[in-house]
Parts: C-alpha cells; sequence; structure tokens
C-alpha cells in the first residue's frame, strides 16, 4: 500500500510521436483513482508506464516515496490486471494465482493459503483446481483479480478488466471490484474508456485527451463542473448537448431561447475576450416538461415550444429527443472526437438533436407540439476556440485552469 | 473449400484420388516389406508374396556390428543433433518473433539461405573443413551439420508458433515477478510444446533419413549411421547383390519413425493456447 505520483510524466516513441504529455497527478495511499479517455488518448500508456512495461521518456514516477522510473515491475510490488485477464493457459486457477508467489520462493504452505483465502473473497474456492480454458469469461476475470490480490502488493493497476465481460456481468462485477479495493484498501489505478465506469467505481477520475491530463476530480465535479468542452462531452450519458449561442446585450441568445446571464458570467465571458460567439452545454436533466416545473423555478431557466421527434420511456425516466434546426451546428474539434469516439459519426446521429430527461410523471406525446423549460442556472458556457468553460469561474469561485493543449503531434 | 457441402460425385472423386495416392505411396513400403522376408535366391522371384518365408535377413542384420553399431549412431547423433537444435532453435525463434534487435532481417535472412543452400555444394568443402579439424569419422562431424540444417527449419517453425501466445502473457508473468528467462521457461516454452514437439521430429527425421552427409564425412561403423551403413552391406557370395538385408535393414529403421510420430501425434495436433485469453 503505497500513494504514487506522476511527475512531468511523458512518454515519447522513437519515431517521435508524442503518447503521454506532461502528466501529473497524485495518487494518495489507498485511493482508487480512474484514467478514462477515448482511445488512443495514452490512459494504456501511462498504465504501463506505472507498471515499468514501458519506459518513460521524461518525468518522474515515485510509488511509496521512491523513485522506480529504473525498476523492472519486478522490484516495483505492483500487480497488474490484463483486458484479457492473460491467464496462463497450461497451469490450473491455484497455479496462476500462486505464480507470483512461487517466482518469489515463498514457502509453499504461505502460498497455498494465500491462494485460499483469495478464492474465498472471490468465491473460486470450487474452481481452484480447474484450468482457465474451462472457467466461463466472469470466473477468468476473478482469477485475474485474485492472481493481483495474493501478492497483496503496493498498488493494483487495472487496464480495463471488465471490457471483455457482457454488460449484466460488467455491472456485477464493478461493485465486486469496488468493494474488494475498499476492504484491501489498496491503492488503485484503473483504465477505462467507460465513463460510465469511471464515474461510478473512481474515487477520483482523471479525463485524458490527446496525451493530456485534461481535469482530475471527484466523479462529481467532473459532472458539474467540467474545465472544457472535452470533459463536459465526454462525461455523462446521455452526453451534454451543444447549442451555437452568442451574446446578445445581457442575455445569451441560442435558438431554444434567450438565456438570461448573471453579472460574473458575462464578465468572465467577456474577459476572456473569446468574442461574442459561444458554445452553450445543457444536460438532458436539465430539461422539464414546463407544466411540472413549480412555479417559482420557472423564473431560472427559459421555456420553449417544440416538436418531439423520439420519446424514450425507461419507466423511472422518459427521455425526449427533438431537432433545432440544421443551420445551428457547433463545429469544434474536441466536440469532433467526442462524435467520433461515441460513434455517433458512424450511426450518422444528427448533431443537432437535443436529449432532455424528463420526469416520468409527464404527459408529453411523441410528435406532440409541447412546451419544455431549460434549467438558466444550470448551463455551461464554452469558447469555441479553447473549449475552456466560462461559466465555471462563476460556479466555482475561482479562475478556471487553461485547457491543455497540445503541442507536438499526437498519434 | 467446403468439405461439408461435397455432392456424391464429389465424394466419390476425392476419394478414389486420395486413394489412389495413398496405394501409391505404400507399393514401395509393401514390396520391401515383401523383399526383406525372401532368401536371398528368391529376390529375383517377380510374384509379391515370399514362396518361402524366412526371417534370415533379420536375424543376418540383427546380430552384425556392421548394421547394429550403426544404428546405435544414427539414434545417439539423431537425438543429440535435435536437442540441440529445438533448444537453440526455440531461443532463437523466441527472439525473432518478440524483439526488435539490430539485424534480425539479416538473422532470418541467413537462416532461409543455409536451408536454401543445395547440401551437395557443401559437401566437398565441409569434408576439407572437418580432415582439418579433426571432426572427420566422429559423431561430431554429424551432428554440427545436422545442427546447422535443423535450426533453420527450427527457427522458422517455432517462431510461427511463439506469434501465436498472446504478448500480454509475457506482460503478465513480468509483473508477476519473473525474470525474461523464467517468464520463457515457465510461461512460453510449456505453451509452445507442441511446436517444439513438431519442430523436433522434423528435424529428427532430417537428422535420421540423412544419406549424403552420413556417407561423406564417416569412414569406419564407429560413426557411419544406418542408411550409409546399408550402403556397406555385402551379400553372401561377391555374385549375389544383398537386396535382402538392405530392405530388413530399411524396414527396421522406419520403425522408429513410425514409433515416434504415433507416440507425439496427439501432443501436435492438440492446441495449449486456449483459455489464455477470452476466447
Amino acid at each position: 500500500m503505497a500513494p504514487i505520483t506522476l511527475d512531468h510524466i511523458t512518454k515519447r516513441y522513437p519515431d517521435g510521436s508524442l503518447a503521454v504529455n506532461d502528466f501529473n497527478l497524485q495518487i494518495q495511499d489507498g485511493e482508487f483513482v480512474i484514467l478514462v479517455g477515448p482511445s488512443g488518448c495514452g490512459k494504456s500508456t501511462t498504465l504501463n508506464m506505472i507498471a515499468g512495461l514501458e519506459d518513460i521518456t521524461s518525468g518522474e514516477l515515485l510509488i511509496g516515496g521512491a523513485i522506480v522510473n529504473n525498476k523492472t515491475p519486478k522490484d516495483r510490488d505492483i500487480a497488474m490486471v490484463f483486458q484479457s485477464y492473460a491467464l496462463y493457459p497450461h497451469m490450473s486457477v491455484r497455479e496462476n494465482m500462486g505464480f507470483a508467489l512461487k517466482l518469489a520462493k515463498v514457502p509453499k504452505d504461505v502460498i497455498n493459503q494465500k491462494v485460499e483465502e483469495a478464492a474465498r473473497i472471490l468465491d473460486l474456492t470450487q474452481h481452484l483446481d480447474r484450468k482457465p480454458a474451462n472457467l466461463s469469461g466472469g470466473q477468468r476475470q476473478r482469477v485475474a483479480m485474485g492472481r493481483a490480490i495474493v501478492r497483496d502488493p503496493a498498488a493494483f493497476l487495472m487496464d480495463e478488466p471488465l471490457s471483455n465481460l457482457d454488460a449484466k456481468l460488467r455491472v456485477q462485477m464493478r461493485t465486486q471490484v469496488s468493494r474488494i479495493q475498499r476492504r484491501l484498501g489498496t491503492t488503485t489505478v484503473y483504465v477505462t474508456h467507460d465513463q460510465v465506469e469511471a464515474l461510478t467505481l473512481g474515487d477520483r477520475v482523471a479525463v485524458m485527451r490527446s496525451g493530456l491530463l485534461q481535469q482530475v476530480g471527484t466523479p462529481g465535479e467532473l459532472y458539474h463542473k467540467p474545465y472544457n468542452l472535452f470533459v463536459a462531452g465526454f462525461i455523462g450519458s446521455p452526453a451534454m448537448n451543444f447549442l451555437p449561442g452568442s451574446l446578445e446585450g445581457g442575455a445569451l441568445r441560442t435558438s431554444l431561447g434567450d438565456f438570461p446571464l448573471t453579472d460574473e458570467v458575462r464578465r468572465e465571458v467577456e474577459g476572456a475576450n473569446a468574442g461574442r460567439d459561444v458554445i452553450v452545454g445543457i444536460r438532458p436533466e436539465d430539461f422539464e416538461d414546463a407544466a411540472l416545473v413549480p412555479a417559482e423555478n420557472r423564473a431560472r431557466g427559459i421555456t420553449f415550444k417544440t416538436a418531439i421527434d423520439v420519446l424514450e420511456s425507461i419507466g423511472s425516466d422518459v427521455f425526449v429527443y427533438f431537432s433545432r434546426g440544421r443551420d445551428t451546428g457547433v463545429s469544434s474539434a474536441e466536440l469532433d472526437e467526442l462524435a467520433a469516439d461515441s460513434g455517433s459519426t458512424d450511426t450518422g446521429a444528427d448533431a443537432e438533436t437535443v436529449t432532455a430527461r424528463l420526469d416520468a410523471a409527464t404527459k408529453v406525446r411523441e410528435g406532440a407540439d409541447v412546451e419544455l423549460w431549460a434549467d438558466g442556472a444550470a448551463i455551461h458556457v464554452f469558447d469555441p476556440n479553447t473549449g475552456r468553460n466560462l461559466s465555471l469561474a462563476a460556479k466555482a469561485g475561482g479562475p478556471v485552469p487553461p485547457v491543455p493543449q497540445q503541442e507536438g503531434p499526437i498519434t | 473449400m467446403a468439405t461439408a457441402t461435397l455432392t456424391g460425385r464429389q465424394r466419390a472423386g476425392w476419394t478414389t484420388a486420395n486413394l489412389v495416392v495413398i496405394v501409391l505411396a505404400l507399393i514401395p513400403v509393401a514390396w520391401l516389406l515383401s523383399l526383406s522376408f525372401k532368401a536371398p535366391s528368391a529376390v529375383t522371384d517377380p510374384s509379391f508374396w515370399p514362396a518361402q518365408w524366412t526371417g534370415g535377413n533379420y536375424s543376418g542384420i540383427l546380430t552384425s556390428a556392421q548394421f547394429l553399431r550403426p544404428l546405435v549412431n544414427s539414434i545417439g547423433i539423431g537425438l543429440i543433433s535435435t536437442f540441440v537444435s529445438v533448444v537453440l532453435a526455440s531461443m532463437a525463434a523466441y527472439a525473432v518473433a518478440r524483439l526488435s534487435f539490430p539485424g534480425k532481417s539479416v538473422l532470418i535472412g541467413l537462416a532461409l539461405l543455409i536451408a536454401m543452400f543445395p547440401l551437395i555444394a557443401l559437401v566437398t568443402p565441409m569434408f576439407t573443413i572437418e580432415r582439418a579439424l579433426g571432426l572427420f569419422n566422429t559423431w561430431f562431424g554429424l551432428i554440427i551439420p545436422y545442427v546447422a540444417f535443423g535450426l533453420p527449419l527450427g527457427i522458422y517453425t517455432l517462431s510461427a508458433f511463439f506469434r501465436e501466445i498472446p504478448w500480454e502473457l509475457e506482460k503478465a508473468a513480468k509483473m508477476d515477478g519473473a525474470t525474461p528467462f523464467q517468464a520463457f521457461t515457465l510461461v512460453i516454452a510449456p505453451l509452445a510444446a507442441p511446436g517444439m514437439v513438431t519442430t523436433a521430429i522434423l528435424v529428427f527425421l532430417a537428422c535420421w533419413n540423412d544419406f549424403l552427409l552420413a556417407i561423406s564425412f564417416t569412414s569406419t561403423i564407429s560413426s557411419r549411421t544406418a542408411p550409409a551403413a546399408m550402403e556397406y552391406f555385402s551379400g553372401g557370395s561377391v555374385f549375389t547383390t544383398p537386396t535382402g538385408p538392405i530392405a530388413a535393414a530399411a524396414v527396421v529403421i522406419t520403425i522408429p519413425i513410425i514409433i515416434f510420430v504415433l507416440f507425439f501425434q496427439r501432443r501436435i495436433v492438440a492446441g495449449l493456447t486456449s483459455g489464455a485469453v477470452k476466447g
């Protein structure tokens, strides 16, 4: 059990491409930190550098207070769970889990005792003498976890450990991973591309994009106070809606209507020298059926009429989709990347479609013209050029860190 | 190739073709067997079944040092060459499959070059070298060239097997605290065992069947291998050809090969890597 410090960690491949750029992160002892981002953002490279499977180009990596840059994986006292589990097919579950201890020349009876204890935690006791080939996906995943647990290492590293499981098992294992981590209290770094996994598991979440750390924070901070357009769009499901807006007098004009602006937001927006055009972000749950909004809240936002294209009811909530016209598109490299990552460019999903989550009590019908309400206090205003969240300073009561910009070619 | 949807006619066609090939391959073997049981005087008898069955050819060669000693040589030289080849080839193949190092493509090219070089062109220079080094007519005089020619074969077959093994297994072994050598011997090699057995069989067969080098680099039965020894069999008199003993010897040296292949067949076929990753 140990804290991990990544101090200005950079990874540059021999061909000059920059995979991880000046990564700084302090992981506390016993903390569960998630690295999340779209594929190719450098999160796995970062994990491999912590593991010692890849060299660090520059910067310092400390585990338990000691610099380990040049130590081999075996001297770093860390265990790793791989996406493919990487179980040794010619060994039984027991041998798989005890392999590291056997290499460390731990006495046989101690190995047995530790393996059996781990098997009990993971509910694998009756499978100990089977080979990995005869196990189900979920059982193999647990063996991979068990292999890490028996070593009682300073830290666990997990590289998308759940992404090979089917959806239902993934949710079950998610809770189990969380429970085991709490029980053992071992520092854990977990890589995933699934933002739901990131938000549900992590004490803190680090969002990466193109080798740059975008924001680190608790799930709540990332969700409510995204530093920039990328984090705002990446975190949350369904994703935040983005609309073009412009500052007209004291108000923010969008295709939904004019939002009133607080003085702080206006000052920040004007101070940012971003021009009059901005990108407005509204989360689906910040919409509501106007009929269900209490009168005292109405003034906080705006109401508008729209036709509902599609309505999906999942019982607890109702999702409605409506369109705001063609000429209103926002364009930004970050949004393009998000769209590519979520696959919406492949499915032909229309970026102009707005998603709203309404209370299940709503009487809204598909195809009908309805009046919706959008919460003006919950909107985010982004600089279209830098992606910076201009409304955050007003909410956070402090300056917003600048958006990290990539400097070299990144692949 | 949709073998599952063969029509009756196609099936009949394939069956015929297969039978023809099998018969063509087995007739010489059958003829050899028949010859080996014929008495020396009946060798020219055109009938397939020996008129009079005799074990004389077998008892003759199996009591003669002219055959027994070369048989021991063959087994010894073959096993040592195979062992050395497989050990060296598996390490080289592992490097070729996993690492990028300067000169890798040169190494692969050289290995292929050695495998393709016509052996007959090398016999004379090698003969001179072996004479100069005192290796002529020794076991090592044969083991060294056999290893040299077994290595390219081994490197090529084994590197294909190593490439099949997921790289994450090695990473996992590394994380579990294994040194590269431990990762190789405890994780990779056991998984590549079917490949190693296949390679061993191929190399052993090549050594066992070699005639050219064996006849060129040996002069006495102290190091002559069985195929070369058969060349020196003599008949009952100056005027009888030793056809019967040669046939019997050919049958005898075929038997270990059949046992070898039958014994390892299951290991060759068995895929061991299933279950390593989700699949």
